[in-house]
């Protein structure tokens, strides 16, 4: 019988991967359901193997796999066929990729137990060796802030406390990223193995991971990993064989964007609103239920192996310190080839979104790209060549992020985007502080009156005070940087905003 | 649904972490919506006000305290779709079912979300369960 790889992914589900499975089931494949391979403009992307090579066809609808299946694509490869990619890891998009995080996915069922070779190293390495070589990496958090991991792990380690925590945010809300989504359905003993490595070096024996609850697919799927790393004891007592103790639960949150704020993720954990904390302390400090805890997002943790098996220099060797190792971007929005693009950090954003993504979808003329989600910048034509590190980016007065791109083309209204960023801040805002829970709601109604050709003089200053208070007197980054969206886009796109011309 | 129906829902989360939003995430599954005289079992079992549990549920975009649509067509409204016609695609929709988002209805009902991960394929729809990526009109209303 011939195998017939079809990934259970969101993307491709959505695009009717289920029911293509069925057919190819029922015209007698044998369907392995895989994670995807990040070329979204493909999906669903199946895969038959024929004598061990995998020629992969896409996008397919039960249509076209009907065609196929009549055409024989059972019995052998179908190269001419316009639908033919060849074999995957062959494609472009691909082979120009260099994946640590990303390098199983697709290739197998994301339930399969990977080789655990990376935990067993670790495990037999002293944690202060460990956090060492996180230190030499570089690596930095994969959310958004970009903070430096070791200085959380030697924290924890070194806070004398009953009991510690490791916390993965998985609660991905930014538009335009999906790593932590497609990690989780396509390689989730990824995350695990990771989380597992940083809890011996960090003394935590409890871990958590917080999902959003719009991802259904993903919790359906980890929740299955994480009984069979229990099974197969990468997790639970004496973790394979060590004196090492780790437990691992999933926590499912309720639609709300802050909770992916670090210190509102602790208090939607702990059972209440997902207000944020005023810090200090910080959790590596005082997390959850006051304990010492490492926050990271899922591809912090999920990068952990990886420094494990290749070693802190080669590692901070990749991408240009002090933005070090490779980085997850997702390309998304009006582009032709959207999808996950795991490259060491340094790439310009021009080789991103003309290369990868080979121009809008629309085929008209590209206007702007949002960088790092709802409170990211929008840049311009200008901006292209400007690489994609921390540093470059805070140049530009833009962040990185989670790693999100989202291209517009000619038609978007920076002056409707500017509107979005602070209706929604209003939408989001936890309501702690003021300047964030009025702030966005005062902008909102400012964008107003400067979309309806009202506004004058008086209106664009209290858009730039508006923004000068939220960033400088918010709580948390959700106030405090919902003016990047809106600045970026009047100094780039000043033609978007008009005054009223006086009568 | 007695009194004692309802606590055996929520009592398996007692002693959980986040047990509160795991128990309301329960009552949601088994009863379509949260009831308010459930509220004040909820607010026993975890020993914390009855405003408290409300503050939870007012909170939380996924709390819904009143029955669900027949059918509920969540439209994504987040930047990465609004760069594919998202805008568009939800005003065709308002005009398809004769509604407007966020307006209560019991055959269709317009929500909206923000960000389904489906970024690289959008407009993102869900239709009760199913999501729908590279949505239209006339895709949704061929969805059976």
């Amino acid at each position: 019988m011939t195998t017939v790889y079809v990934p259970l992914d969101t993307v491709a589900v959505a695009l009717d991967a289920n029911v293509v499975a069925d057919q190819l089931s029922q015209a007698g494949a044998t369907v392995i359901r895989n994670g995807s391979h990040g070329l979204a403009w493909l999906e669903p992307l199946i895969e038959v193997e024929h004598s061990d090579e995998r020629v992969a066809y896409g996008p397919m609808t039960p249509t076209t796999v009907t065609g196929l299946i009549a055409d024989g694509v059972l019995e052998r490869p179908l190269t001419d066929h316009p639908l033919c990619q060849g074999p995957i890891v062959n494609h472009d998009f691909l082979q120009s990729q260099h994946r640590l995080v990303f390098d199983r996915i697709g290739h197998d069922s994301p339930l399969q137990i990977p080789d655990l070779a990376d935990v067993l190293k670790a495990l037999a390495m002293p944690p202060d060796t460990l956090i060492q070589m996180i230190e030499t990496s570089g690596l930095r958090g994969r959310g958004g802030a970009g903070f430096p991991a070791h200085i959380k792990w030697r924290t924890v380690r070194d806070t004398e406390a009953p009991r510690k925590y490791l916390v993965c945010n998985a609660d991905e809300g930014d538009s335009g990223t999906f790593a932590d989504r497609m990690l989780l359905e396509g390689d989730p003993f990824r995350l695990i193995e990771g989380m597992v490595i940083a809890g011996h070096a960090t003394g935590s024996n409890h871990g958590v991971v917080y999902l959003r609850s719009e991802y259904p697919v993903a919790e359906t799927l980890f929740q299955r990993a994480l009984e069979i790393a229990r099974e197969c004891n990468l997790i639970g007592q004496n973790v394979l064989g060590s004196d090492f103790d780790f437990d691992l639960e999933l926590f499912v949150g309720a639609g709300a964007y802050i909770c992916g704020e670090e210190t509102s993720l602790l208090e939607s954990l702990e059972g209440r609103r997902g207000q944020i904390r005023i810090k200090p302390p910080v959790p590596a400090i005082s997390g959850l239920l006051s304990m010492p805890t490492v926050v990271h997002n899922v591809i912090s943790f999920a990068a952990v192996p990886a420094i494990v098996r290749l070693g802190g220099e080669t590692y901070r060797d990749l991408g240009v310190a002090p933005s070090s190792g490779t980085m997850s971007f997702q390309l998304a929005g009006n582009v032709k080839r959207g999808g996950l693009i795991e490259v060491p950090f340094g790439i310009t954003l021009r080789e991103i979104v003309e290369g990868y993504g080979q121009g809008t979808l629309s085929g008209r003329p590209f206007k702007t790209v949002q960088i790092g989600g709802p409170l990211g910048a929008y840049l311009s034509q200008q901006d292209l060549d400007a690489r994609l590190t921390y540093e470059a980016m805070a140049e530009l007065g833009a962040g990185i992020g989670h790693g999100g791109l989202v291209v517009f083309d000619d038609t978007v209204d920076l002056a409707e985007q500017a509107r979005y960023a602070f209706e929604f801040c209003e939408l989001e805002s936890c309501g702690k502080c003021t300047p964030c829970r009025i702030g966005s709601v005062r902008g909102k109604e400012t964008m107003d009156q400067i979309i309806n050709g009202r506004a004058r003089a008086q209106e664009f200053n209290m858009i730039n005070d508006l923004c000068e208070v939220m960033d400088r007197t918010s709580l948390c980054q959700m106030g405090g940087m919902t003016p990047i969206p809106v600045r970026s886009a009047m100094e780039r796109f000043p033609e978007d905003f008009v005054q009223e011309t006086s009568a | 649904m007695t009194d004692d129906d309802v606590r055996t829902h929520v009592l398996p989360h007692q002693h959980k972490l986040g047990g509160p939003i795991r128990a309301l995430h329960e009552l949601m599954r088994v009863y379509g919506y949260i009831h308010t005289e459930h509220l004040p079992t909820v607010a026993d079992v975890f020993n914390i006000s009855v405003a408290e549990v409300r503050g939870i549920v007012s909170f939380y975009e996924d709390f819904k305290t009143h029955p669900p649509a027949r059918t509920t067509i969540r439209i994504c409204q987040a930047e990465a779709c609004q760069a594919v016609g998202s805008r568009r695609l939800t005003n065709e929709l308002e005009t398809a079912y004769h509604t407007k988002l966020g307006i209560r209805g019991n055959d269709v009902e317009l929500e909206a979300v923000y960000c389904l991960g489906l970024c690289a394929s959008g407009p993102a729809v869900q239709v009760n369960d199913r999501l729908i990526a590279r949505a239209s009109v006339e895709k949704l209303q061929a969805t059976p």
